[in-house]
């Protein structure tokens, strides 16, 4: 809910808006081919390396469904709870621009392949759950890009036929928060199906919101503007709230808001309309000549239910409940699935969950980020972390040596012990040894002592960093402040 | 009833550039065609399957396995103007 601008109140009473959001993400799918033809689909190529006659829209040339589109077509459908279409069909939508070499693009129109879902999430603290209207396949565009010097436009044909699934929400989100929750774990559920790489900053993952108010209310909904874009999460998230306030200074201001485009400029935070495409909203739909329809069984949509991963929800719930692991610590392991499996092979070696949770979250997320890589790409088995961590919990070493070697089993690849026995690092616990470099220090530093006899108990800590600092680090920590405080209790 | 409105309307959807005379002739046709449409409109269709395609053949699928794409020498064989590996047209404006 939006509040009216203070400056704009007393122009027209005290009125409360509603805001009203639906989302519509295009996630394109990570096939080896193109949705209708055998061209390479990857990002980055020479320009125009990846096209042929059908991709070209070259007279003559036929699409033929690439059938892994229509399975991952169905698994984002099923995973996000929609009913599925088993008649499937094909239609064009027809448009002229340079992107879109053939006049229309092949999309779905009457018979999407999914229907009728809904996604769950937190958000603001509570449990979310947002319909999912359609959710439909289609072959993307090219790439324009616009020169002025030459004064002329450049088309780049590798993206198109590059296969999408278009993701289409009800119009349920209320705030910006709501909107940027919903993509979130949207992108997350879509992450697990392991169809798409789900990268905005490639352009994998697009999304262009629908904004519209209504005084509070009111069941009607008001004139919706459609913002495109966006090239994050958060860029949304800005993109909506500016919008809501631009409507409510339009309305409160006594004029009317009009249906149209909008594209955001997130570095000056305004929205432009769009100019082209004034007139091209009527897109004159009619089933795609060039390809027959498609029947699916009952068993082939059932395979493909069978075949899904655990989703993140489930997921969270599972793991806290099978390991006790708190939310928080749940939900960071989540978030990837591989470091979610990750942490259940490690579970199987060692029982102390909490413990495995806090050294994955911590130091191997560190390994992960620091490397750049992804926890696929790092080198490091359950069998070795498990080691570790069982080296630290028998006093081996400390769990300080514990996490300095743990970037350097990664690099290397050689067993715990090796390591430890390498390069010297168990712990000294002999308490011949201990009480030796106490006398020392003690004996070198008698204010201390004074202080701590005076009840600082607080600088024994002092003089564990100095018998470490004697000891190269390997001193028994555990060990050395149990020594101190019989020391000082006997007077 | 068409008009020569309509006409122009869908004429500049379709980017084709018509006559005045042309104009009024192809609202006479199209509405012909609308007319025809009414008729079959009117049909009892009950228990009559839905066509969406001429062809009785269904399920026609590719394997996701990659095939060669155009040379460049291919691609840009039927370019009007290129430019360094891109294809080169009129600038659109965004």
């Amino acid at each position: 809910m939006v509040s009216a601008p203070g400056g704009l109140m007393s122009q027209t009473g005290n009125m409360d808006f509603e805001t009203v959001i639906g989302l519509e993400v295009h996630l394109q799918l990570k096939t080896q081919t193109k949705i209708f033809c055998g061209c390479r689909n990857v990002f980055g190529s020479e320009a125009n390396a990846n096209v042929c006659p059908v991709c070209l829209g070259l007279p003559g040339s036929l699409p033929v469904l690439n059938r892994q589109v229509l399975l991952d077509g169905i698994k984002v459908g099923l995973a996000l709870n929609c009913d599925i279409n088993r008649f499937v069909k094909f239609d064009r939508k027809n448009y002229y621009y340079p992107d879109l070499p053939k006049g229309y693009q092949i999309s779905q129109y009457d018979f999407p392949i999914a229907k009728k879902g809904w996604l769950e999430f937190p958000c603001e603290g509570r449990s979310k759950r947002v319909g999912i209207t359609r959710a439909h396949l289609e072959e993307d565009a090219g790439k324009l890009i616009h020169d002025d010097r030459l004064n002329c436009t450049l088309v780049d044909y590798n993206r198109t036929g590059t296969p999408l699934v278009e993701i289409v929400s009800e119009p349920d989100m209320h705030s910006p928060q709501e909107a940027y929750d919903y993509l979130t774990a949207l992108k997350l559920t879509l992450s697990y199906l392991n169809v798409s790489d789900c990268d905005m900053e490639k352009g994998s993952l697009r999304c262009d919101a629908n904004v519209s108010i209504r005084p509070v209310g009111q069941t009607k909904l008001g004139t919706k503007a459609e913002l495109k874009n966006m090239n994050s999460f958060s860029a949304v998230k800005r993109a909506v709230e500016h919008e809501v306030e631009r409507q409510t200074r339009l309305v409160l201001s006594g004029g009317q808001v009009v249906q149209e485009t909008l594209l955001w400029d997130d570095a000056q935070s305004i929205t432009v309309p769009m100019r082209s495409k004034e007139d091209a909203h009527d897109y004159r739909y009619f089933p795609e000549p060039d390809l027959v329809p498609f029947t699916l069984t009952a068993a082939e949509v059932e395979s493909v239910q069978i075949g899904l991963p655990e989703l993140p929800s489930a997921k969270l719930g599972r793991i806290r409940q099978s390991y006790g692991i708190n939310e928080y610590d749940a939900t960071i392991l989540i978030q990837d699935r591989s470091l979610a499996d990750f942490f259940e092979d490690c579970a199987r070696l060692y029982s102390d969950y909490k413990n495995i949770c806090n050294w994955i979250n911590v130091a191997v997320l560190k390994e992960i980020r620091s490397r750049k890589v992804g926890l696929a790409d790092l080198p490091l088995k359950p069998e070795t972390l498990a080691a570790l961590i069982q080296r630290v919990d028998d006093g081996t070493i400390s769990n300080l040596v514990g996490k300095d070697i743990l970037s350097g089993l990664v690099d290397s690849g050689k067993s715990v012990d090796t390591v430890i026995a390498e390069q010297g690092l168990a712990q000294i616990s002999d308490d011949a040894a201990l009480e030796k470099v106490l006398d020392e220090v003690i004996a070198a530093n008698p204010k201390t002592v004074a202080e701590v006899k005076a009840g600082k108990t607080a600088a024994m800590g002092f003089f564990v960093g100095q018998a470490m600092k004697k000891m190269q680090g390997k001193a028994n920590p555990k060990k050395l402040n149990e020594m101190l405080t019989r020391r000082f209790q006997n007077g | 009833m068409i008009d020569k409105k309509t006409v122009y309307y869908v004429a500049a959807l379709a980017r084709l550039r018509i006559e005045d005379a042309e104009a009024e002739r192809f609202a006479r046709n199209l509405d012909d065609i609308l007319q025809y449409i009414d008729k079959l409109n009117k049909l009892d269709v009950d228990g009559v399957r839905p066509t969406s395609h001429v062809l009785a053949v269904e399920n026609v699928y590719r394997d996701d396995k990659v095939l060669p794409s155009l040379s460049p020498e291919e691609a840009f064989s039927f370019a009007v103007e290129q430019h360094e590996r891109h294809y080169k047209v009129p600038k659109v404006i965004e």
